[in-house]
């Protein structure tokens, strides 16, 4: 109960800030030196809040939906010759640092949106994928029997059994990409993508820490509520299926 | 009503080793057929020959004489029920609508499918308004169990499979839900093809006993020839020196053997066993014991029913 | 014939012969300007010869074959690969011109994309014991060493980029260790015993790991901005601080915000693998008269064992790559050459710190995997 209520306090204080973020130049001011400004304002925070979120909302949404596609086919008997070289790739894939992919990007989509897209694609790919194969692949086997033995196609088992009973995990795995990332989107402001990681290398630049501490700050805060509301609906997902997972 | 189930020359092979080697036998419409065997003797694998879920290396399996292979598996699968051991309800979905999967897939009318739910779980003795809603994981073991079966039946099924289907349950509740499910069998008349590894089981619940061994069937007829003329040592062995003639004795109700006369003491059941009729004598230390409706049991007869000699003539 | 067919071959061939097709290698005639991409068969005398070889490979894995044969064949092709690259700098480049650049190409990246690919798989099939998977990681990683130290690379442009700041790359290269392991190593310090208290202290587990999972979604490059002050604040503020080398700009601050991140996996699978311990065990020495210290380190940490590695992996491989982001705050590091590389847009630059990065996270996460594996010893099948 007391999370719920300081979940919802901070969506409001992350609202108020975002909008009006001047009124809040107190809360900075002590941590300004030489009169530097107190709050970031070459840019409106809200607008950079909204394309930092775009940016990983449609890179999250496209590793989602690839990743499934991929974890489906690797799962049927057509696919099954590919799946463990896909278990290969994707624990290698995930020691790859997500800078590094961010920066490998560069050379071929130029500076800007681009390359951030493409590394956050790629890197979200392999935590969805890696747990909706765990989530094809892991249901308990009298299920599978007995979905079979009653008569379900290939197809009506896939929809109507394995990926309801994956939900729950297959979530845990867009929570994971969501969380990673909002964070290696900052990054991408290196490579002068419109993020939040703007106000966060500004400051590092101009020695201000109060844009650091803002920029992080609201990052933060959105990182928390994604958290959280993944869990939620991981929890609701499984309790419905009653697996404890 | 229900239909006549020949098995002909069914074969399984996995790289070139036969784990069901050339088995057939003929099921009699409305009876039930217990496979037994020890673990890796096949049974299993015959089982889900039958609808299919293993494909046969050769040979057929006939449904009133109509070869199943000339339907695709999945629409074979619709019209056979079948319950496995840890019932495998969907977790995801309540309990009616795990009982409506199949009437679903045949495309049953929304009406006609709740009725048929409510009907199941009544039968069952599962209250429809409390049960009908819930999830399997808020189920007792028993009642998942019950849910399970019911869910096989619930496209009225000639022919229902059940691969142990009480392994999961405590020997109280098993030996409820094995009572139950003869009382609903009789009731529907479904032909019933159960897998089991135990013996007692095969025997309370079969008119007819396959016991397979090393993917063979070594021999298959009714409970008292298994029990009296086993035909090979395997199948001695499996039947068990100590418990062969209470086995016996459980193929006969008591009123079978009732003679006039009178005993004291309380009655037993009509239709109770004459293992129980044994162990109220032995208990009691009676020498008869009366029998509901008339007539007694006497310890003499049962002892000459828990002879072989008693049953074949020699 | 169809069923011979091998659809991951398919696939690879799909790959490399795409790569094959695609440029090898950019001809630069400096380090800054737009080159001029030529493929394997252009860029060097023998090249056609050795394209079609490649791509023969690429072909024969399209049908079924022994494991074996598709690893020596993967591999034998990602040497000549790299041969092909080092050969084509040197014959590409002109003799004493110190500005040209050739640096490898789509082609090169996607046709050693489909080899290693291929290697992977050929691995894969063939379940490798544990001991010949060590024997694999060392080959691979002796063979990479060779090829570098004896030069046939040398006039590839990423270094070209190492040779001209060698003593750089090698010191940035210990503070990208330093940062890695040193905060590793201080998570280690701080970490069990605090998830050894959580796992006595029932009550302060929902707190903490509340507090050490929202640290965890703190952006990085925020942490490390926040970390300036603080140490900048410190090296003025506290006597001796400044005399000890602690400072807002430096490793410091680097240091301990890749401490933080190590933190929440620590604390978590020290618990994780405590609780994870099977409570008849447990009850089973204690019964055998175990004090609780004894039950804690005679049974329950070489049972933790290996879910306290795998926090080991997790922090190394995410802290290898997490450090690049000290280049941005004056940490050094491999990141110092990426984010250099950035502003200059000289990618080759880029490269001379992403490369070696990849392959030290990558060396580190199949190293940890295996030690994982030889430590939980746990029953076949399972």
């Amino acid at each position: 109960m007391t999370g719920r209520l300081l979940l919802a306090a901070a969506v409001l204080f992350l609202l108020a800030f975002l909008l009006t973020p001047t009124s809040f130049a107190w809360l900075f001011q002590p941590v300004t030196r030489n009169n530097a400004p107190a709050i970031y304002t070459q840019t409106p925070l809200w607008s950079l809040t909204l394309s930092h979120l775009a940016l990983v909302a449609v890179a999250v949404i496209a590793s989602t939906v690839i990743a499934l596609v991929l974890a489906v086919l690797v799962t049927r008997p057509a696919g099954r010759e590919f799946l463990p070289l896909a278990r290969t790739v994707t624990s290698v894939g995930q020691t790859f640092p997500p800078v590094a992919v961010l920066a490998l990007a560069v050379p071929v989509m130029g500076f800007g949106a681009g390359p951030t897209l493409v590394a956050l694609f790629l890197y979200g790919l392999l935590p969805v994928f890696e747990n909706a194969l765990a989530g094809l692949t892991g249901q308990p086997p009298q299920v599978a029997e007995a979905a079979r033995g009653m008569g379900l196609t290939p197809r009506q088992r896939l929809t109507q059994i394995d990926l309801p009973l994956a939900l729950p995990v297959i979530l845990g795995g867009m929570r994971l990409t969501a969380v990673i990332s909002l964070g290696t989107a900052t990054i991408g402001s290196t490579v002068a993508a419109k993020t939040l990681g703007e106000v966060i290398i500004a400051g590092l630049l101009s020695s201000n820490t109060a844009f650091v501490l803002q920029g992080g700050m609201v990052v933060g805060i959105i990182a928390v509520l994604l958290h959280e509301g993944f869990q939620a609906l991981e929890r609701m997902a499984a309790a419905r299926t009653g697996l404890n997972r | 009503m229900s239909d006549m189930i020949e098995i002909r020359n069914l074969t399984k092979r996995y790289d070139g080793v036969a784990a069901v080697d050339d088995v057939s036998f003929t099921v009699e419409a409305g009876q039930i057929a217990a496979l037994v065997g020890t673990s890796g003797s096949g049974k299993t694998t015959l089982l889900r020959m039958i609808n299919r879920l293993v494909e046969p290396t050769s040979g057929q399996v006939l449904i009133d004489a109509e070869d199943t292979h000339n339907l695709p598996g999945y629409l074979l699968r619709r019209r056979i029920g079948y319950a496995i051991q840890g019932h495998g309800l969907f977790p995801h979905r309540t309990v009616a609508q795990n009982i409506a999967t199949v009437p679903r897939l045949l495309g049953w009318t929304a009406d006609q499918i709740r009725d048929r739910v409510d009907e199941l779980l009544t039968l069952f003795q599962l209250d429809p308004a409390a049960f009908r809603d819930r999830m399997p994981h808020e189920l007792s073991g028993g009642q998942q169990q019950r849910v399970g079966v019911a869910r096989a039946l619930a496209a009225k099924p000639d022919l229902l499979l059940m691969d142990e289907p009480f392994g999961a349950l405590d020997p109280v509740i098993r030996a409820k839900a094995q009572d139950d499910l003869r009382h609903i069998q009789r009731q529907l008349g479904t032909t019933l093809i159960l897998v089991t590894h135990d013996m007692e089981e095969a025997v309370t619940l079969g008119d007819r006993i396959a016991v397979m061994d090393k993917g063979r069937l070594v021999q298959y007829g009714p409970p008292s020839e298994i029990l009296t003329a086993p035909a090979t040592p395997f199948v001695r062995d499996l039947i068990g020196m100590r418990e062969r003639p209470f086995h016996l004795l459980s193929l006969t109700p008591a009123h079978a053997i009732a003679v006039d006369g009178d005993a004291p003491g309380a009655p037993i059941a009509r239709d109770a066993s004459l293992r129980e009729a044994l162990a109220e004598c032995l208990w009691s230390g009676r020498s008869a014991v009366p029998v509901e409706g008339g007539g007694i049991v006497t310890l003499a007869a049962l002892q000459a029913h828990a002879a072989p000699t008693a049953r074949a003539a020699e | 014939m169809h069923a011979r067919l091998d659809r991951p071959g398919l696939l690879f061939a799909a790959i490399g012969l795409a790569g094959l097709a695609l440029p090898l290698v950019q001809f630069k005639p400096n380090r800054i300007v737009l080159g001029e991409g030529m493929t394997l068969a252009a860029a060097l005398p023998l090249g056609m010869p050795l394209a079609l070889l490649l791509a023969a490979v690429l072909v024969a894995g399209c049908w079924r074959s022994s494991a074996a044969w598709r690893l020596i064949g993967a591999v034998g092709a990602l040497v000549g690969l790299v041969l092909a690259l080092g050969g084509s700098a040197g014959h590409l480049t002109p003799p004493d011109n110190t500005l040209a650049r050739v640096s490898p190409s789509t082609g090169f990246w996607l046709t050693g994309l489909a080899f290693a690919l291929m290697l992977a798989d050929a691995i894969g099939r063939m379940r490798p014991s544990l001991p010949v998977r060590w024997l694999l990681l060392a080959v691979a990683v002796g063979l990479v060493a060779v090829v570098l130290a004896s030069g046939i690379l040398d006039g590839v442009s990423v270094m070209r980029e190492y040779a001209a700041r060698r003593d750089i790359f090698l010191r940035e290269a210990r503070a990208h260790l330093f940062l890695a392991f040193g905060s590793l190593g201080l998570a280690l310090l701080v970490g069990l015993p605090l998830g050894v208290a959580l796992h006595q202290a029932r009550r302060l587990r929902g707190p903490v790991l509340s507090v050490l999972n929202i640290l965890q979604t703190i952006p990085s490059l925020a942490l490390f901005g926040i970390m300036i002050p603080i140490f900048g604040w410190i090296a003025a503020n506290v006597p001796g601080a400044a005399q000890a080398g602690v400072a807002g700009i430096g490793v410091f601050p680097a240091l301990v915000a890749l401490f933080l991140y190590s933190l929440l996996p620590v604390v978590s699978n020290t618990l994780t693998g405590l609780t994870g311990v099977n409570p008849a065990t447990r009850e089973a020495a204690t019964g055998l008269g175990l004090t609780s210290t004894q039950v804690l380190t005679w049974v329950l940490v070489p049972l933790a064992l290996p879910v306290l590695l795998a926090a080991v992996r997790i922090v190394l491989v995410q802290n290898i790559g997490l450090a690049v982001i000290a280049g941005l705050i004056g940490g050094g590091g491999f990141g110092t050459f990426v984010f250099q590389g950035l502003n200059q847009t000289a990618m080759d630059l880029v490269l001379l710190g992403a490369l070696p990065t990849i392959a030290l996270a990558l060396v580190a996460g199949i190293a940890l995997d295996l030690l994982v594996e030889a430590t939980s010893r746990r029953p076949k099948g399972t």
